[in-house]
Protein backbone atom coordinates (compact mmCIF):
# COMPACT_ATOMS: atom_id res chain seq x y z
CA UNK A 1 0.00 0.00 0.00
CA UNK A 2 1.50 3.33 -0.99
CA UNK A 3 1.72 5.64 1.99
CA UNK A 4 3.50 8.42 0.19
CA UNK A 5 0.47 10.73 0.01
CA UNK A 6 -0.73 11.91 3.40
CA UNK A 7 -4.46 12.16 4.09
CA UNK A 8 -4.19 15.91 4.51
CA UNK A 9 -1.17 17.86 3.34
CA UNK A 10 -0.68 21.55 3.95
CA UNK A 11 2.19 23.17 2.11
CA UNK A 12 3.20 26.77 2.72
CA UNK A 13 -0.24 27.93 3.72
CA UNK A 14 -0.40 31.70 4.14
CA UNK A 15 -3.44 33.75 4.95
CA UNK A 16 -3.54 37.50 5.16
CA UNK A 17 -6.47 39.82 5.35
CA UNK A 18 -7.20 43.50 5.64
CA UNK A 19 -8.36 44.81 9.01
CA UNK A 20 -11.05 47.45 9.42
CA UNK A 21 -8.31 50.08 9.58
CA UNK A 22 -7.01 48.92 6.22
CA UNK A 23 -3.85 47.31 7.55
CA UNK A 24 -2.66 44.09 6.03
CA UNK A 25 -2.57 41.40 8.70
CA UNK A 26 -0.77 38.10 8.28
CA UNK A 27 -2.75 35.46 10.15
CA UNK A 28 -1.05 32.27 8.97
CA UNK A 29 2.54 32.14 7.79
CA UNK A 30 3.87 29.23 5.75
CA UNK A 31 2.17 26.41 7.59
CA UNK A 32 3.48 23.00 6.58
CA UNK A 33 1.73 20.00 8.00
CA UNK A 34 1.17 16.39 7.00
CA UNK A 35 -1.58 14.33 8.55
CA UNK A 36 -1.59 10.56 8.08
CA UNK A 37 -4.78 8.65 7.38
CA UNK A 38 -6.38 7.61 10.66
CA UNK A 39 -4.22 9.95 12.71
CA UNK A 40 -5.50 11.93 15.67
CA UNK A 41 -3.75 15.29 15.44
CA UNK A 42 -4.20 18.09 17.93
CA UNK A 43 -3.38 21.70 17.22
CA UNK A 44 -2.79 24.01 20.17
CA UNK A 45 -1.89 27.67 20.37
CA UNK A 46 -2.84 30.91 22.09
CA UNK A 47 -6.06 32.56 21.03
CA UNK A 48 -5.46 34.59 17.90
CA UNK A 49 -2.94 32.17 16.43
CA UNK A 50 -5.28 31.25 13.59
CA UNK A 51 -5.85 27.64 14.57
CA UNK A 52 -9.59 27.82 13.95
CA UNK A 53 -8.98 29.61 10.68
CA UNK A 54 -6.74 26.76 9.62
CA UNK A 55 -9.62 24.31 10.08
CA UNK A 56 -11.91 26.56 8.04
CA UNK A 57 -9.35 26.49 5.24
CA UNK A 58 -9.12 22.70 5.30
CA UNK A 59 -12.93 22.53 5.33
CA UNK A 60 -12.92 24.72 2.22
CA UNK A 61 -15.10 27.43 3.80
CA UNK A 62 -12.45 30.07 3.21
CA UNK A 63 -9.57 30.30 0.83
CA UNK A 64 -5.91 30.69 1.74
CA UNK A 65 -3.90 33.55 0.25
CA UNK A 66 -1.05 31.30 -0.80
CA UNK A 67 -0.05 27.66 -0.56
CA UNK A 68 -1.87 24.46 -1.22
CA UNK A 69 -4.10 22.11 0.76
CA UNK A 70 -4.20 18.56 -0.54
CA UNK A 71 -6.63 15.92 0.64
CA UNK A 72 -5.73 12.49 -0.74
CA UNK A 73 -3.40 14.33 -3.09
CA UNK A 74 -6.17 16.47 -4.57
CA UNK A 75 -6.31 20.21 -3.95
CA UNK A 76 -9.22 21.51 -1.84
CA UNK A 77 -11.55 23.59 -4.04
CA UNK A 78 -14.38 24.25 -1.60
CA UNK A 79 -16.50 22.50 0.98
CA UNK A 80 -16.82 18.76 0.59
CA UNK A 81 -18.34 16.05 2.70
CA UNK A 82 -15.06 14.17 2.82
CA UNK A 83 -14.05 16.79 5.43
CA UNK A 84 -16.59 17.80 8.02
CA UNK A 85 -15.98 20.61 10.46
CA UNK A 86 -17.57 20.64 13.89
CA UNK A 87 -17.81 24.32 14.78
CA UNK A 88 -17.09 25.71 18.18
CA UNK A 89 -20.63 27.05 18.30
CA UNK A 90 -21.88 23.80 16.71
CA UNK A 91 -24.27 25.36 14.20
CA UNK A 92 -26.95 22.76 14.81
CA UNK A 93 -30.16 23.68 13.03
CA UNK A 94 -32.77 24.62 15.64
CA UNK A 95 -35.66 24.13 13.21
CA UNK A 96 -34.85 20.46 12.79
CA UNK A 97 -35.13 17.59 15.24
CA UNK A 98 -32.03 15.78 16.45
CA UNK A 99 -32.67 13.02 13.92
CA UNK A 100 -33.20 15.47 11.07
CA UNK A 101 -29.99 17.29 11.99
CA UNK A 102 -28.04 14.05 11.79
CA UNK A 103 -29.76 13.17 8.52
CA UNK A 104 -29.15 16.59 6.96
CA UNK A 105 -25.80 16.01 5.29
CA UNK A 106 -26.96 12.74 3.76
CA UNK A 107 -30.14 14.38 2.49
CA UNK A 108 -28.12 17.15 0.81
CA UNK A 109 -25.95 14.54 -0.86
CA UNK A 110 -28.83 12.53 -2.26
CA UNK A 111 -28.62 9.47 -0.03
CA UNK A 112 -31.77 7.34 -0.27
CA UNK A 113 -34.38 7.66 2.47
CA UNK A 114 -34.11 4.12 3.82
CA UNK A 115 -30.34 4.32 4.01
CA UNK A 116 -30.56 7.70 5.67
CA UNK A 117 -32.84 6.39 8.38
CA UNK A 118 -30.62 3.41 9.01
CA UNK A 119 -27.50 5.52 9.36
CA UNK A 120 -29.21 8.16 11.48
CA UNK A 121 -30.21 5.40 13.91
CA UNK A 122 -26.73 3.99 13.84
CA UNK A 123 -24.90 7.21 14.56
CA UNK A 124 -27.38 8.35 17.19
CA UNK A 125 -26.79 5.03 18.97
CA UNK A 126 -23.05 5.58 18.64
CA UNK A 127 -23.31 8.83 20.61
CA UNK A 128 -25.97 7.43 22.99
CA UNK A 129 -28.76 9.71 21.83
CA UNK A 130 -31.06 7.23 20.11
CA UNK A 131 -33.99 8.07 22.40
CA UNK A 132 -33.67 11.80 21.63
CA UNK A 133 -34.15 11.45 17.89
CA UNK A 134 -37.40 13.45 17.91
CA UNK A 135 -36.25 16.16 20.35
CA UNK A 136 -35.26 19.63 19.28
CA UNK A 137 -31.76 20.85 20.01
CA UNK A 138 -32.88 23.62 22.37
CA UNK A 139 -34.28 20.93 24.64
CA UNK A 140 -30.88 19.28 25.09
CA UNK A 141 -27.99 20.00 27.44
CA UNK A 142 -24.66 21.33 26.19
CA UNK A 143 -23.02 17.91 26.26
CA UNK A 144 -25.89 16.31 24.39
CA UNK A 145 -25.82 19.02 21.73
CA UNK A 146 -22.14 18.41 21.32
CA UNK A 147 -22.86 14.74 20.68
CA UNK A 148 -25.55 15.63 18.13
CA UNK A 149 -22.97 17.72 16.28
CA UNK A 150 -20.59 14.78 16.37
CA UNK A 151 -23.23 12.38 15.07
CA UNK A 152 -24.24 14.87 12.35
CA UNK A 153 -20.63 15.12 11.22
CA UNK A 154 -20.03 11.36 11.34
CA UNK A 155 -23.22 10.58 9.46
CA UNK A 156 -21.84 11.99 6.23
CA UNK A 157 -19.01 9.50 6.74
CA UNK A 158 -16.19 11.95 6.19
CA UNK A 159 -12.61 10.72 5.96
CA UNK A 160 -11.46 13.72 7.92
CA UNK A 161 -13.14 15.13 10.99
CA UNK A 162 -12.20 18.71 11.84
CA UNK A 163 -13.03 19.75 15.38
CA UNK A 164 -12.78 23.36 16.53
CA UNK A 165 -12.54 23.55 20.34
CA UNK A 166 -15.66 21.43 20.53
CA UNK A 167 -15.57 20.84 24.28
CA UNK A 168 -14.45 24.30 25.42
CA UNK A 169 -17.83 25.32 26.78
CA UNK A 170 -18.55 22.13 28.71
CA UNK A 171 -18.13 21.33 32.38
CA UNK A 172 -15.23 19.04 33.31
CA UNK A 173 -17.25 15.87 33.88
CA UNK A 174 -19.15 16.13 30.61
CA UNK A 175 -15.92 16.88 28.80
CA UNK A 176 -14.18 13.81 30.26
CA UNK A 177 -17.11 11.70 29.20
CA UNK A 178 -16.99 13.06 25.66
CA UNK A 179 -13.24 12.48 25.50
CA UNK A 180 -13.87 8.81 26.20
CA UNK A 181 -16.62 8.70 23.59
CA UNK A 182 -14.58 10.49 20.96
CA UNK A 183 -11.67 8.13 21.56
CA UNK A 184 -13.96 5.12 21.24
CA UNK A 185 -15.55 6.47 18.06
CA UNK A 186 -12.13 7.23 16.60
CA UNK A 187 -11.04 3.63 17.32
CA UNK A 188 -14.29 2.25 15.87
CA UNK A 189 -14.46 4.33 12.71
CA UNK A 190 -10.80 4.92 11.93
CA UNK A 191 -11.38 8.52 10.86
CA UNK A 192 -8.62 11.06 10.57
CA UNK A 193 -9.21 13.70 13.22
CA UNK A 194 -7.73 17.20 13.38
CA UNK A 195 -8.66 18.65 16.74
CA UNK A 196 -8.06 22.29 17.68
CA UNK A 197 -7.94 23.31 21.32
CA UNK A 198 -6.28 25.81 23.62
CA UNK A 199 -6.18 23.20 26.39
CA UNK A 200 -2.82 21.43 26.27
CA UNK A 201 -3.84 18.61 28.59
CA UNK A 202 -6.83 17.91 26.41
CA UNK A 203 -4.54 17.79 23.38
CA UNK A 204 -2.19 15.31 25.08
CA UNK A 205 -5.14 13.30 26.39
CA UNK A 206 -6.51 12.79 22.88
CA UNK A 207 -3.83 13.24 20.26
CA UNK A 208 -1.13 11.03 18.80
CA UNK A 209 0.69 14.19 17.90
CA UNK A 210 0.37 17.77 19.11
CA UNK A 211 1.27 20.71 16.91
CA UNK A 212 1.95 24.03 18.61
CA UNK A 213 1.27 27.21 16.65
CA UNK A 214 2.84 30.58 17.41
CA UNK A 215 0.94 33.77 18.12
CA UNK A 216 0.25 36.05 15.16
CA UNK A 217 1.31 35.23 12.58
CA UNK A 218 0.53 31.57 13.15
CA UNK A 219 3.51 29.38 12.37
CA UNK A 220 4.24 25.82 13.38
CA UNK A 221 6.45 26.30 16.42
CA UNK A 222 6.99 22.67 17.28
CA UNK A 223 5.50 19.22 16.96
CA UNK A 224 5.24 16.85 19.90
CA UNK A 225 4.59 13.16 19.35
CA UNK A 226 2.52 11.70 22.17
CA UNK A 227 3.53 8.12 22.73
CA UNK A 228 1.42 7.25 25.71
CA UNK A 229 -0.76 4.13 25.92
CA UNK A 230 -4.53 4.43 25.61
CA UNK A 231 -6.79 4.88 27.43
CA UNK A 232 -5.47 8.06 28.97
CA UNK A 233 -6.94 10.38 31.54
CA UNK A 234 -6.35 14.10 31.75
CA UNK A 235 -5.11 13.59 35.32
CA UNK A 236 -2.54 10.87 34.46
CA UNK A 237 0.97 11.71 35.59
CA UNK A 238 2.38 10.94 32.17
CA UNK A 239 -0.22 13.18 30.50
CA UNK A 240 0.60 16.00 32.89
CA UNK A 241 4.32 15.63 32.31
CA UNK A 242 3.93 15.70 28.55
CA UNK A 243 1.58 18.64 28.82
CA UNK A 244 4.05 20.52 31.03
CA UNK A 245 6.66 20.33 28.32
CA UNK A 246 4.29 21.75 25.69
CA UNK A 247 2.94 24.30 28.13
CA UNK A 248 6.37 25.83 28.63
CA UNK A 249 6.55 26.55 24.94
CA UNK A 250 2.95 27.70 24.81
CA UNK A 251 3.39 30.08 27.72
CA UNK A 252 6.02 31.94 25.76
CA UNK A 253 3.46 32.49 23.00
CA UNK A 254 0.73 33.51 25.39
CA UNK A 255 3.05 36.09 26.93
CA UNK A 256 3.83 37.43 23.50
CA UNK A 257 0.14 37.66 22.69
CA UNK A 258 -0.56 39.52 25.94
CA UNK A 259 2.30 41.91 25.30
CA UNK A 260 0.98 42.72 21.85
CA UNK A 261 -2.55 43.21 23.08
CA UNK A 262 -1.47 45.51 25.90
CA UNK A 263 0.77 47.50 23.63
CA UNK A 264 -1.85 48.00 20.97
CA UNK A 265 -4.53 48.41 23.58
CA UNK A 266 -6.88 46.11 21.74
CA UNK A 267 -10.38 46.69 22.94
CA UNK A 268 -12.32 43.50 23.63
CA UNK A 269 -14.36 42.82 20.57
CA UNK A 270 -17.99 42.79 21.55
CA UNK A 271 -20.53 41.69 19.04
CA UNK A 272 -23.44 44.12 18.77
CA UNK A 273 -26.55 42.69 20.38
CA UNK A 274 -29.44 41.94 18.10
CA UNK A 275 -31.85 44.77 18.58
CA UNK A 276 -35.32 43.91 19.66
CA UNK B 1 -51.26 34.97 38.48
CA UNK B 2 -49.82 38.19 39.87
CA UNK B 3 -49.69 39.51 36.33
CA UNK B 4 -53.36 38.73 35.83
CA UNK B 5 -54.12 40.52 39.08
CA UNK B 6 -52.19 43.59 37.95
CA UNK B 7 -54.17 43.64 34.72
CA UNK B 8 -57.47 43.41 36.56
CA UNK B 9 -56.51 46.21 38.94
CA UNK B 10 -55.25 48.48 36.15
CA UNK B 11 -58.24 48.04 33.87
CA UNK B 12 -60.60 48.18 36.84
CA UNK B 13 -59.19 51.56 37.84
CA UNK B 14 -59.26 52.84 34.27
CA UNK B 15 -62.87 51.78 33.91
CA UNK B 16 -63.73 53.33 37.28
CA UNK B 17 -62.13 56.62 36.32
CA UNK B 18 -64.01 56.68 33.04
CA UNK B 19 -67.33 55.92 34.78
CA UNK B 20 -66.63 58.56 37.42
CA UNK B 21 -65.75 61.30 34.91
CA UNK B 22 -68.76 60.43 32.77
CA UNK B 23 -71.15 60.39 35.72
CA UNK B 24 -69.87 63.75 36.99
CA UNK B 25 -71.25 65.19 33.73
CA UNK B 26 -68.39 67.63 33.31
CA UNK B 27 -68.87 67.22 29.58
CA UNK B 28 -72.17 66.43 27.90
CA UNK B 29 -72.71 62.69 27.19
CA UNK B 30 -72.72 63.26 23.41
CA UNK B 31 -69.08 64.28 23.75
CA UNK B 32 -68.03 62.07 26.65
CA UNK B 33 -70.19 58.94 26.78
CA UNK B 34 -70.68 56.66 29.79
CA UNK B 35 -69.34 53.09 29.84
CA UNK B 36 -72.91 51.83 30.01
CA UNK B 37 -73.88 53.77 26.91
CA UNK B 38 -70.92 52.33 24.99
CA UNK B 39 -71.71 48.85 26.33
CA UNK B 40 -75.26 49.23 25.07
CA UNK B 41 -73.99 50.37 21.67
CA UNK B 42 -71.76 47.29 21.48
CA UNK B 43 -74.65 45.01 22.41
CA UNK B 44 -76.99 46.66 19.93
CA UNK B 45 -74.38 46.54 17.18
CA UNK B 46 -73.90 42.81 17.58
CA UNK B 47 -77.63 42.20 18.13
CA UNK B 48 -78.67 43.78 14.83
CA UNK B 49 -75.75 42.03 13.08
CA UNK B 50 -74.29 45.29 11.76
CA UNK B 51 -71.03 44.74 13.69
CA UNK B 52 -70.79 41.12 12.55
CA UNK B 53 -71.27 42.14 8.93
CA UNK B 54 -68.67 44.90 9.28
CA UNK B 55 -66.17 42.49 10.83
CA UNK B 56 -66.71 39.87 8.13
CA UNK B 57 -66.41 42.44 5.32
CA UNK B 58 -63.28 44.02 6.82
CA UNK B 59 -61.61 40.71 7.58
CA UNK B 60 -62.28 39.48 4.05
CA UNK B 61 -60.58 42.56 2.60
CA UNK B 62 -57.82 42.21 5.15
CA UNK B 63 -57.05 38.58 4.26
CA UNK B 64 -57.17 39.30 0.55
CA UNK B 65 -55.01 42.41 0.76
CA UNK B 66 -52.58 40.88 3.21
CA UNK B 67 -52.30 37.74 1.11
CA UNK B 68 -51.36 39.83 -1.94
CA UNK B 69 -48.94 41.85 0.20
CA UNK B 70 -47.11 38.82 1.49
CA UNK B 71 -46.89 37.21 -1.93
CA UNK B 72 -45.56 40.33 -3.62
CA UNK B 73 -43.44 41.30 -0.60
CA UNK B 74 -41.69 37.93 -0.49
CA UNK B 75 -41.11 37.96 -4.24
CA UNK B 76 -39.72 41.48 -4.07
CA UNK B 77 -37.56 40.54 -1.09
CA UNK B 78 -36.06 37.61 -2.94
CA UNK B 79 -35.49 39.78 -5.99
CA UNK B 80 -33.76 42.51 -4.04
CA UNK B 81 -31.64 39.97 -2.19
CA UNK B 82 -30.52 38.38 -5.44
CA UNK B 83 -28.09 41.09 -6.42
CA UNK B 84 -25.91 43.69 -4.78
CA UNK B 85 -26.97 46.24 -7.37
CA UNK B 86 -30.70 45.78 -6.72
CA UNK B 87 -30.12 45.81 -2.98
CA UNK B 88 -28.40 49.18 -3.12
CA UNK B 89 -30.79 50.82 -5.57
CA UNK B 90 -34.24 49.26 -5.16
CA UNK B 91 -33.57 48.45 -1.49
CA UNK B 92 -32.82 52.08 -0.72
CA UNK B 93 -35.93 53.23 -2.56
CA UNK B 94 -38.10 50.81 -0.59
CA UNK B 95 -36.77 52.10 2.72
CA UNK B 96 -37.62 55.68 1.74
CA UNK B 97 -41.07 54.67 0.45
CA UNK B 98 -41.72 53.02 3.81
CA UNK B 99 -41.87 56.48 5.36
CA UNK B 100 -44.93 57.36 3.27
CA UNK B 101 -48.14 56.87 5.29
CA UNK B 102 -50.19 54.35 3.36
CA UNK B 103 -53.25 56.57 3.22
CA UNK B 104 -51.24 58.88 0.94
CA UNK B 105 -51.77 56.23 -1.73
CA UNK B 106 -55.54 56.76 -1.53
CA UNK B 107 -55.84 59.61 -4.06
CA UNK B 108 -53.71 57.67 -6.53
CA UNK B 109 -55.70 54.50 -5.87
CA UNK B 110 -58.96 56.36 -6.50
CA UNK B 111 -57.75 57.65 -9.86
CA UNK B 112 -56.41 54.25 -10.90
CA UNK B 113 -59.14 51.95 -9.61
CA UNK B 114 -62.11 54.23 -9.05
CA UNK B 115 -64.20 54.14 -5.91
CA UNK B 116 -64.04 50.39 -5.44
CA UNK B 117 -62.82 47.57 -3.28
CA UNK B 118 -59.72 47.35 -5.48
CA UNK B 119 -58.68 50.82 -4.34
CA UNK B 120 -58.86 49.66 -0.72
CA UNK B 121 -56.83 46.54 -1.52
CA UNK B 122 -54.25 48.68 -3.26
CA UNK B 123 -53.83 50.86 -0.18
CA UNK B 124 -53.48 47.77 2.05
CA UNK B 125 -50.84 46.29 -0.24
CA UNK B 126 -48.86 49.53 -0.42
CA UNK B 127 -49.07 49.85 3.35
CA UNK B 128 -47.84 46.41 4.30
CA UNK B 129 -45.91 44.88 1.40
CA UNK B 130 -42.75 46.83 2.12
CA UNK B 131 -42.64 45.65 5.75
CA UNK B 132 -42.55 42.10 4.49
CA UNK B 133 -39.84 42.87 1.94
CA UNK B 134 -37.69 44.76 4.41
CA UNK B 135 -38.11 42.01 7.01
CA UNK B 136 -36.74 39.45 4.58
CA UNK B 137 -33.80 41.70 3.95
CA UNK B 138 -33.36 42.08 7.68
CA UNK B 139 -33.56 38.33 8.22
CA UNK B 140 -30.84 37.73 5.69
CA UNK B 141 -28.55 40.22 7.40
CA UNK B 142 -29.24 39.31 11.02
CA UNK B 143 -29.27 35.55 10.60
CA UNK B 144 -26.27 34.02 12.41
CA UNK B 145 -23.65 33.23 9.77
CA UNK B 146 -22.83 29.90 11.39
CA UNK B 147 -25.94 28.32 9.84
CA UNK B 148 -24.86 29.10 6.30
CA UNK B 149 -21.36 27.80 6.99
CA UNK B 150 -22.66 24.64 8.64
CA UNK B 151 -24.98 24.08 5.69
CA UNK B 152 -22.21 24.47 3.13
CA UNK B 153 -19.98 22.28 5.24
CA UNK B 154 -22.57 19.50 5.10
CA UNK B 155 -22.84 19.69 1.33
CA UNK B 156 -25.71 22.12 0.77
CA UNK B 157 -25.25 24.68 -1.98
CA UNK B 158 -27.26 26.77 -4.40
CA UNK B 159 -31.01 26.32 -4.13
CA UNK B 160 -30.76 23.60 -1.50
CA UNK B 161 -28.70 25.87 0.74
CA UNK B 162 -31.29 28.60 0.36
CA UNK B 163 -34.33 26.39 0.85
CA UNK B 164 -33.14 24.08 3.62
CA UNK B 165 -30.82 26.42 5.54
CA UNK B 166 -30.94 30.15 4.81
CA UNK B 167 -34.72 30.45 4.61
CA UNK B 168 -35.49 28.53 7.84
CA UNK B 169 -32.60 30.26 9.57
CA UNK B 170 -34.11 33.66 8.87
CA UNK B 171 -37.69 32.61 9.68
CA UNK B 172 -37.93 34.36 13.08
CA UNK B 173 -37.01 37.65 11.42
CA UNK B 174 -39.40 37.06 8.55
CA UNK B 175 -42.24 36.35 10.98
CA UNK B 176 -41.50 39.64 12.74
CA UNK B 177 -41.90 41.31 9.37
CA UNK B 178 -45.13 39.45 8.68
CA UNK B 179 -46.44 40.64 12.03
CA UNK B 180 -45.50 44.23 11.32
CA UNK B 181 -47.01 43.90 7.86
CA UNK B 182 -50.28 42.72 9.39
CA UNK B 183 -50.34 45.72 11.75
CA UNK B 184 -49.72 48.13 8.87
CA UNK B 185 -52.31 46.41 6.70
CA UNK B 186 -54.89 46.72 9.48
CA UNK B 187 -54.31 50.46 9.84
CA UNK B 188 -54.38 50.99 6.08
CA UNK B 189 -57.61 49.03 5.80
CA UNK B 190 -59.46 50.98 8.48
CA UNK B 191 -58.13 54.26 7.09
CA UNK B 192 -59.25 53.45 3.57
CA UNK B 193 -62.66 52.21 4.73
CA UNK B 194 -63.29 55.50 6.48
CA UNK B 195 -62.87 57.30 3.18
CA UNK B 196 -64.99 54.95 1.13
CA UNK B 197 -68.42 54.07 2.46
CA UNK B 198 -68.81 50.40 1.73
CA UNK B 199 -69.63 48.43 4.88
CA UNK B 200 -66.63 47.44 6.94
CA UNK B 201 -65.49 48.66 10.35
CA UNK B 202 -64.11 51.96 9.06
CA UNK B 203 -67.48 52.79 7.59
CA UNK B 204 -69.54 52.10 10.72
CA UNK B 205 -67.06 54.23 12.60
CA UNK B 206 -67.74 57.13 10.23
CA UNK B 207 -71.45 56.42 10.38
CA UNK B 208 -71.30 56.97 14.16
CA UNK B 209 -69.80 60.36 13.49
CA UNK B 210 -72.43 61.26 10.90
CA UNK B 211 -75.23 60.32 13.30
CA UNK B 212 -73.53 62.17 16.17
CA UNK B 213 -73.62 58.86 18.06
CA UNK B 214 -70.59 59.01 20.34
CA UNK B 215 -71.50 55.68 21.97
CA UNK B 216 -71.23 53.93 18.61
CA UNK B 217 -67.98 55.71 17.75
CA UNK B 218 -66.30 54.53 20.95
CA UNK B 219 -67.81 51.05 20.59
CA UNK B 220 -66.37 50.61 17.09
CA UNK B 221 -63.00 51.98 18.20
CA UNK B 222 -62.91 49.40 20.98
CA UNK B 223 -63.80 46.73 18.45
CA UNK B 224 -60.97 47.79 16.10
CA UNK B 225 -58.45 47.78 18.95
CA UNK B 226 -59.67 44.39 20.17
CA UNK B 227 -59.42 42.74 16.76
CA UNK B 228 -56.04 44.31 16.07
CA UNK B 229 -54.78 43.21 19.46
CA UNK B 230 -56.00 39.65 19.21
CA UNK B 231 -54.61 39.07 15.71
CA UNK B 232 -51.33 40.89 16.18
CA UNK B 233 -50.59 40.82 19.88
CA UNK B 234 -51.81 37.32 20.54
CA UNK B 235 -51.65 35.22 17.36
CA UNK B 236 -48.56 36.67 15.64
CA UNK B 237 -46.73 37.47 18.85
CA UNK B 238 -47.01 33.93 20.22
CA UNK B 239 -45.77 32.43 16.94
CA UNK B 240 -42.91 34.92 16.90
CA UNK B 241 -41.95 34.22 20.52
CA UNK B 242 -42.00 30.49 19.98
CA UNK B 243 -39.74 30.74 16.95
CA UNK B 244 -37.33 33.10 18.69
CA UNK B 245 -37.01 30.77 21.66
CA UNK B 246 -36.50 27.72 19.53
CA UNK B 247 -34.03 29.46 17.21
CA UNK B 248 -32.14 30.78 20.21
CA UNK B 249 -32.51 34.45 19.22
CA UNK B 250 -34.92 35.38 22.01
CA UNK B 251 -33.90 38.33 24.12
Amino acid sequence: MPHATPKVGLSDICLSYRTEHGEELLALDHINLQVKAGEFLCIVGPSGCGKSTLLHLIAGLHRQTAGQILVDGKPVQGPGTDRILIFQELGLFPWLTVGENVEFGMKMNGVRKTEREEKTEHYLRLVHLAQFKKSYTHQLSGGMRQRVALARALATEPDVLLMDEPFAALDAQTRDLLHDELERIWAQTGRTIIFVTHNVREAVRLGERVVLLTFRPGRVKREFPVELPHPRMMEDGAVLRAARQILDDLREEINRSLEVEYRVGVKPRVKPEVEQ
Amino acid sequence: MRRALRYVIFYGLLFGLWALLAELRIWPPYLFPTPWGVGEALRAGFADHSFWIAIVVSMRRMLLGYGISVTLGVALGLGVASSKFLEETVGGLLVSLQSLPSICWWPLALLWFGLSQNAILFVIVMGSMLSVTLAMEDGRKQMPRIFGMAGRNLGAHGFKLFWYVLLPASLPFIVSGLKQGWAFAWRSLIGAEMLYLSLGLGQILMMGRDLNDMNAVIAVMILIVAIGYVTNGVVFRSVERRLQRKWGVAT
